[in-house]
């Protein structure tokens, strides 16, 4: 077990000379919420794409629970322990609440089923799709979507979709869960709820996050500690408080 | 409710099993069949595996094939060639089938990674004009063999295989097919597909291995292509090259685009109402009116596209779809839990798909929009 | 000698046809991000209107019409077929474009019927170039898609819409927040599209002086082919993926023993090039925006 259950070292990318990011280091203890803020454009969703595989760094490396992940594609990222949500949601919206959380649970050993097995309709067939189905609606039953497991993804209310994609990330059993400005496009009742989930999600799954918000009242009621980044480099971090108050944060913010 | 889901998926075992039943009892006990019944129900069988294999691509992944032609003409060449040679040592009997059907289909299915390896890691419409530039490869291929190989343009004669039994071959290989392609949607492993589909830039957060899923699907339909195409040598008697082109694929795709994009049971359907009007409209469609027929395609392929997938449309489908009408005879209307279970078919929900922004190569907010659409603006 | 500079000026030319197609795809994938599998079609129906308008007795005439025919066609189909579509899938929108390339096909033949027809447009005769006698409609046709590509790339790089056509293909959102209208550049890129592929449906008819309608499917393949050996969207790329893709197909006409396998030969080349290199040789790759 390290010290750290994320740790960057000096990442960064340059996307043909422009610097999306650099030197970004962060380090998460384990059982942390962690923000990520800064001003539009500041790199926050590129150190997402680059902690996902989706972008490879240029520069620098990172560990998921001393384990270097850098140059491995995103499925393997993400059996590695890295899940996430996106800015936009992106679900599966052909396809029923319950079957988007079952996608999440795909890799997990303990519902392997080889395609021969399948095809064949053997009794472990039966028996592991049984399985991912009770474990999805134990998931959904957490997030209040129970009932609706059966309606297609895409006819889901805004809030609820955000919900979804949480369980969807948290069904791949990750160690941790990267989530995209959860609270865009919510009403404060429904923030409010969020920031509720969100900490059970840290207590019951034992798990450590990683955010990136805009709403600072969320960020300070909400995260231990973060990083405050601004043209693709740190301009503050550690305890919340101390960093929001940070001079050069607030020039960062109010502009000057 | 359980019950009505296991009926809808089982209805095609169902009907086709009883129909070989049915037909065989009758072929076995008289014959009454004349020959151009039984072509006629070989070229069915051959549609139906075609069309359900074609629709595990396009449908389900949502990727287009243009080279599904190019799969069973590989079959049936290779299947032709292997029952030809096995002729004289095994003679014409139900061994010398299975081995070229073994053989066809594996052929086919190895072409199926071949190509499927450069195109299916691209996003966008490369393996569409890959798979046709395959299609179109297979054909110039073959069209230009030695007559000690498979005949050049002449095509290649087949073993004469007792044509009184053929079709029920037809029909269980049909519903080996069926059962294959249902069973794979209807697994973990379809669901991975299905979501890749949807989303796939979210499929790969999710760990889903999308290159690993799309080469299983795309190979799985290459090599039900080539059943059909050892399946078309039997019946045919002689295979030539020129006639598995672009067209043939296309004809193929009408049958998938008409039964419902994601839609097996549809899939049956139009292929056996499409090779009925063909056989009907051949005898009566001659010479430049045959014309016709590609013209009724073509309408086909661009009106139920457009009334399937205009965004404009939207709300007029959700509110005149063949399910609501159907929901409304079955005086179901009233009933919400009936519509939601509904949505936990595999058959009906798919129909049309929304992913304008996966298979795009990049994407712009403006595009999203209209993606989410259901109050997901923000 | 004499086969070398030949079969060099043949391929120079039937690349330009191949450029001038590919363009058409290359423009239309860049600004509509769609694969107008119809654009081969347009090149038939400019084959057959040049056919139709040669009762004029002048070719120019004729040409001018079809130009005109098939600008008006490129739109139509663009406003019917594809607009509404606009935010689907691109699944459907290539299978509605194979559609209407199928429709396009066979109301030609509803037309025309299925026999060929035969066109003169103009008779150029051949000429003799250091020995060897050369047809000067290759001639022609190279020297017109030379200038073709000259003042389309000067269009896009020296004018506004030009310049818009660039923003569009670049970003769509931020063009059109830019206050640059998206549904029009996309209807202009179709005219111009089509418009190339009317001078091609031109040039294959001086090529051979027989059309049917089935003139367009292979030509526009290839084009394809084409552009994505050039590298898809890239404009300089089309010309480099037609003119190679022109070579090959003339080279290997001349080789007696591959001459056969010569569709193949190109269709693999298409195969082995987005196996290494996916993007073709002149095209960027694109980021996916997460």
């Amino acid at each position: 077990m390290a010290e750290y259950i994320l740790e960057t070292k000096d990442l960064g990318i340059s996307f043909g000379g422009l610097k999306a990011a650099q030197d970004v280091n962060i380090r998460i203890k384990k059982n942390q919420i962690y923000g990520l803020i800064g001003p539009n454009g500041a790199g926050k969703t590129t150190i997402f794409n680059l902690l996902t595989g989706v972008y490879k760094p240029t520069a620098g490396t990172f560990y998921l629970d001393g384990e270097e992940l850098k140059g491995l594609p995103q499925d393997k990222i993400n059996h590695k322990g890295i899940a996430r949500t996106f800015q936009n949601i992106r679900l599966f919206n052909n396809m029923t609440v319950v079957r988007n959380v079952m996608v999440g649970l795909h890799d997990r050993p303990e519902f392997h089923c080889s395609v021969l097995e399948t095809l064949l309709r053997l009794p472990r067939y039966f028996k592991t799709e049984r399985a991912m189905r009770e474990r999805a609606k134990e998931l959904l039953r957490i997030f209040d979507l129970e009932e609706d497991r059966n309606n297609l993804a895409c006819n889901l209310p805004y809030g609820k979709q955000r919900k979804l994609e949480i369980a969807r990330a948290l069904a791949t059993n990750p160690k941790l869960l990267l989530l995209d400005e959860p609270a865009a496009g919510m009403n404060p009742h429904e923030t409010e709820d969020l920031v509720k989930t969100i900490q059970f999600i840290r207590d019951s799954f034992d798990m450590t996050i990683l955010l990136i918000e805009h709403d600072m009242k969320f960020v300070a009621g909400l995260c231990d500690e973060i990083t405050v980044l601004n043209f693709g480099t740190v301009l503050a971090e550690g305890d919340t408080k101390t960093a929001l108050s940070d001079p050069a944060v607030i020039k960062a913010y109010i502009g000057g | 409710m359980m019950k009505k889901i296991k009926w809808n998926h089982y209805i095609n075992y169902i009907v086709i099993g009883l129909l070989t039943v049915v037909l065989s009892a009758i072929a076995l006990a008289g014959g009454h069949f004349d020959s151009s019944m039984l072509f006629l129900l070989e070229k069915v069988a051959i549609s139906i595996i075609l069309a359900v294999s074609l629709s595990l691509v396009v449908g389900f992944l949502g990727e287009l094939s243009l080279g599904h032609a190019g799969f069973m003409c590989v079959g049936a060449y290779l299947g032709g060639k292997v029952a030809a040679l096995l002729e004289p040592a095994l003679g014409n009997g139900p061994l010398n089938f299975l081995i070229s059907l073994l053989v066809g289909a594996a052929v086919a299915a190895l072409c199926g990674i071949i190509i499927g390896i450069p195109a299916l890691r691209l996003r966008g419409d490369y393996l569409a004009i890959v798979t046709l530039a395959f299609g179109e490869i297979v054909k110039s291929l073959f069209q230009n063999t030695s007559d000690e190989s498979f005949d050049g343009a002449l095509g290649l004669d087949t073993p004469r295989y007792d044509k009184k039994y053929l079709f029920i071959f037809a029909f269980i290989l049909v519903l080996i097919t069926l059962a294959v392609v249902q069973n794979f949607i209807r697994s973990k492993h379809g669901r991975a597909v299905t979501a890749i589909r949807d989303n796939e830039i979210a499929a790969r957060a999710t760990g889903i291995n999308v290159t690993k899923y799309k080469l299983l699907a795309f190979t799985l339909s290459a090599t039900f292509a080539g059943v059909a195409g050892v399946l078309y040598s039997f019946s045919n008697y002689t295979v030539q090259s020129m006639k598995f082109g672009y067209n043939y694929s296309i004809e193929i795709l009408v049958m998938v685009v008409l039964g419902g994009m994601g839609s097996i049971n549809g899939s049956i359907l139009a292929a056996t109402l499409i090779t009925f009007l063909n056989t009907k409209l051949a005898t009566v469609l001659t010479g430049d009116l045959a014309v016709l027929q590609n013209l009724l395609y073509a309408l086909i392929l661009i009106l139920i596209v457009i009334y399937n997938n205009a965004p404009a449309l939207k709300s007029f489908r959700d509110r005149y779809n063949l399910g609501a009408l159907l929901r409304k005879l079955l005086r179901h209307k009233h009933d919400p839990a009936k519509i939601k279970d509904d949505a936990a078919k595999w058959d009906v929900v798919p129909t049309k798909i929304e992913m304008n922004e996966i298979l795009s190569i990049d994407m712009t907010p403006q595009d999203k929009k209209g993606n989410t659409g259901n109050g997901g603006e923000h | 000698m004499e086969l070398f500079l030949s079969t060099l000026i043949n391929g120079l030319s039937l690349g330009g046809i191949y450029a001038m197609i590919a363009l058409g795809y290359t423009m239309v994938y860049g600004i509509a991000k769609m694969l107008n599998f119809a654009h081969g079609d347009v090149i038939m129906v400019g084959g057959y209107l040049i056919y139709v308008f040669m009762a004029t007795k002048s070719p120019l005439l004729a040409i001018i019409f079809a130009v005109v025919g098939c600008v008006i066609l490129g739109m139509t189909i663009e406003k019917v077929a594809y607009k509404p579509l606009r935010g689907a899938s691109p699944l459907a929108v290539l299978i509605t474009a194979i559609g209407v390339s199928y429709l396009l096909q066979s109301l030609a033949q509803i037309i025309f019927g299925s026999a060929n027809k035969m066109v003169l447009v103009y008779e150029f005769g051949s000429i003799d170039l250091l020995g060897v006698p050369v047809q000067v409609s290759a001639l022609v046709t190279l020297a017109v898609t030379v200038v073709v590509m000259v003042v389309l790339t000067l269009f896009i790089k020296y004018t506004r819409l030009g310049r818009a056509m660039i923003a569009v293909s670049e970003d769509k959102g931020a063009a059109q927040l830019m206050g640059i209208n998206v549904n029009g550049i996309i209807t202009v890129t179709f005219a111009i599209g089509s418009a190339l592929a009317a001078l091609a449906g031109l040039f294959y008819l001086l090529k051979a002086p027989s059309i049917s309608s089935t003139l367009g499917a292979m030509p526009g393949i290839k084009a394809f082919t084409a552009a994505v050996i050039g590298g898809i969207g890239s404009i300089p790329g089309a010309m480099l993926g037609g003119i190679l893709l022109g070579m090959v197909e003339c080279i290997s006409y001349k080789i007696t023993a591959i001459a056969p396998y010569t569709d193949a030969i190109e269709f693999s080349i298409l195969i082995i090039i987005l196996l290494v290199r996916p993007t073709g040789f002149l095209g960027k790759k694109r980021r996916e925006k997460v």
